[in-house]
């Protein structure tokens, strides 16, 4: 076989012509369906690659998306900004964070708005900067405001353990980590709560495609055995989404319940375990995180473990730091669209007072949120 | 935010710590904290995530899929052509 070659990475999995061929299996694959299916791409990367190339327009009508919410500058509720504005707006304060998160509005406005307003706040493409930016200012306390799925909470924990090995004196955290598997249950279990009354379901998982690099297919292992729905943890390409998605049909016509792999070049069952030791050794459960768009979800967020306290920014800053819950804006239906019930141009503010310069729902906030894909790309639908 | 970029392997650091890695003729440091000591050589290809190296790409694997999507190809050009002849066989206009 030859050898690979770096492009191969890129092209082979963008090429248009395998992407129309995998269409073709799919439609003929989709004729022996009993029922039409709703599959879930659970992550904001897929919503945003499905959208991209137009993958719906290419699919029977049989097989429909539900864009779930794995997005976490998306889900991260107001109060959680809110934090991050107030302590980007204290005058010993440098915030860090991912350029992710610069425009994100909480209920004062976004870290954009704080910084015209000569808060400093840093935008870094790594966490690790944060070590660069402390030792520069050792009369401030920089605090790294730190936002993702199990794909980037491994990064933190890896800053924290630097800080502690080398006693860095000025750098804390502020933990808003979220894990996947425990939303996607509460998807499936909210929507058996509430059957009677949703227009769609969730047939089947078109599983993430990074957050499974650290921390395995074996987070999925309860879906196909406890709740039957299949998982087909999927690449970010669209050669990929293409390929998952035929996989998943195939499941349905061979009256299969399986967890899956199709990002095999990357993905494996147990992941990168030195990754998920460093999560497990520096950060704990919190029994709730509340999720824009969803409310509470059990078991959802991290927070740096107890003997960290000292790191911690909302312990150390706790005195200004606001404590009230935020709620999502009444007309906006975030909720429904993440929980399939509904699709982003049913919203009535959707494309008019809810866009992506000023979005007033979660799933409008970032490019992979649902709303801005629909947005975005929504004249190919 | 979950986005990684496949690149290759160019150098890595004494300590093992860090490694150099191009992307497409970008070249940039990356973090090795997050692989075990001897898991990453010059010429691999890993994937790329906020700094750090997240996992080797299985080279193997990625084969087996174009290789697949080869074969699939393949497939379909031929299943075009036998319908092609079939539809030729059945022109009403002839």
């Amino acid at each position: 076989m030859k050898e690979l070659q770096l492009k191969n990475l890129y092209d082979n999995f963008r090429d248009g012509e395998t992407i129309k061929a995998y269409a073709k299996i799919i439609a003929q694959d989709a004729k022996k369906l009993k029922k039409p299916i709703n599959i879930m791409e659970v992550c904001g990367g897929h919503t945003h690659t499905i959208m991209k190339f137009g993958l719906p327009q290419l699919l029977p009508k049989n097989i429909n998306f539900i864009h779930g919410p794995g997005c976490p500058v998306c889900i991260m509720p107001k109060e959680r900004i809110d934090h991050a504005y107030v302590l980007a707006m204290q005058s010993d304060v440098i915030l860090v964070t991912l350029g992710d998160m610069i425009k994100v509005p909480g209920s004062n406005g976004s870290l954009q708005d704080a910084r015209s307003k000569g808060a400093d706040v840093r935008f870094v493409y790594s966490p690790m900067e944060s070590l660069k930016i402390a030792s520069e200012n050792p009369d401030k306390k920089v605090v790294f405001f730190a936002i993702g799925f199990e794909t980037t909470t491994p990064m933190t924990a890896v800053l924290v353990e630097q800080v502690i090995k080398l006693k860095i004196p000025n750098i804390l955290f502020h933990i808003n980590h979220v894990t996947v598997p425990e939303v996607m249950v509460e998807l499936i279990d909210s929507r058996d709560i509430h059957v009677d009354s949703y227009n769609n379901q969730i047939d089947a998982f078109l599983g993430p495609s990074h957050v499974s690099v650290i921390s395995g297919s074996k987070i999925y292992d309860k879906f196909p055995k406890e709740y039957k729905r299949p998982v087909v943890v999927t690449g970010f390409e669209p050669v990929d989404a293409m390929q998952g998605i035929s996989m998943i049909v195939k499941q349905f016509i061979e009256n299969r319940c399986e967890l899956e792999i199709q990002y095999k070049r990357v993905v494996s069952y147990e992941g990168n375990l030195k990754a998920q030791a460093l999560i497990e050794k520096y950060f704990e459960k919190v029994s709730l995180f509340r999720w824009r768009g969803l409310g509470n979800v059990p078991n959802s967020g991290l927070k740096l473990r107890d003997e960290f306290d000292a790191y911690n920014a909302e312990i150390v800053y706790k005195d200004v730091l606001p404590i009230a819950e935020i709620e999502d804006h009444k007309l906006c239906i975030c909720g429904d669209i993440l929980r399939g019930m509904a699709k982003p141009q049913e919203c009535t503010i959707f494309g008019t007072a809810c866009k992506p310069t000023s979005p007033v729902g979660s799933c409008m906030v970032s490019s992979e949120g649902a709303c801005s894909a629909y947005y975005k790309y929504g004249n190919l639908l | 935010m979950c986005l990684s970029i496949p690149s290759r392997v160019v150098e890595v650091s004494e300590d093992k710590t860090m490694c150099r890695v191009d992307t497409m003729g970008v070249q940039r440091e990356a973090n090795l904290m997050m692989m075990g000591e001897d898991d990453i050589k010059i010429g691999d290809y890993v994937l790329l995530h906020i700094g750090f190296v997240m996992n080797k790409i299985d080279e193997e694997e990625a084969l087996a899929s174009i290789e697949t999507y080869k074969e699939i190809l393949e497939l379909m050009d031929e299943e075009e052509r036998r319908q092609a002849i079939l539809d030729d066989d059945n022109c009403e206009n002839r």
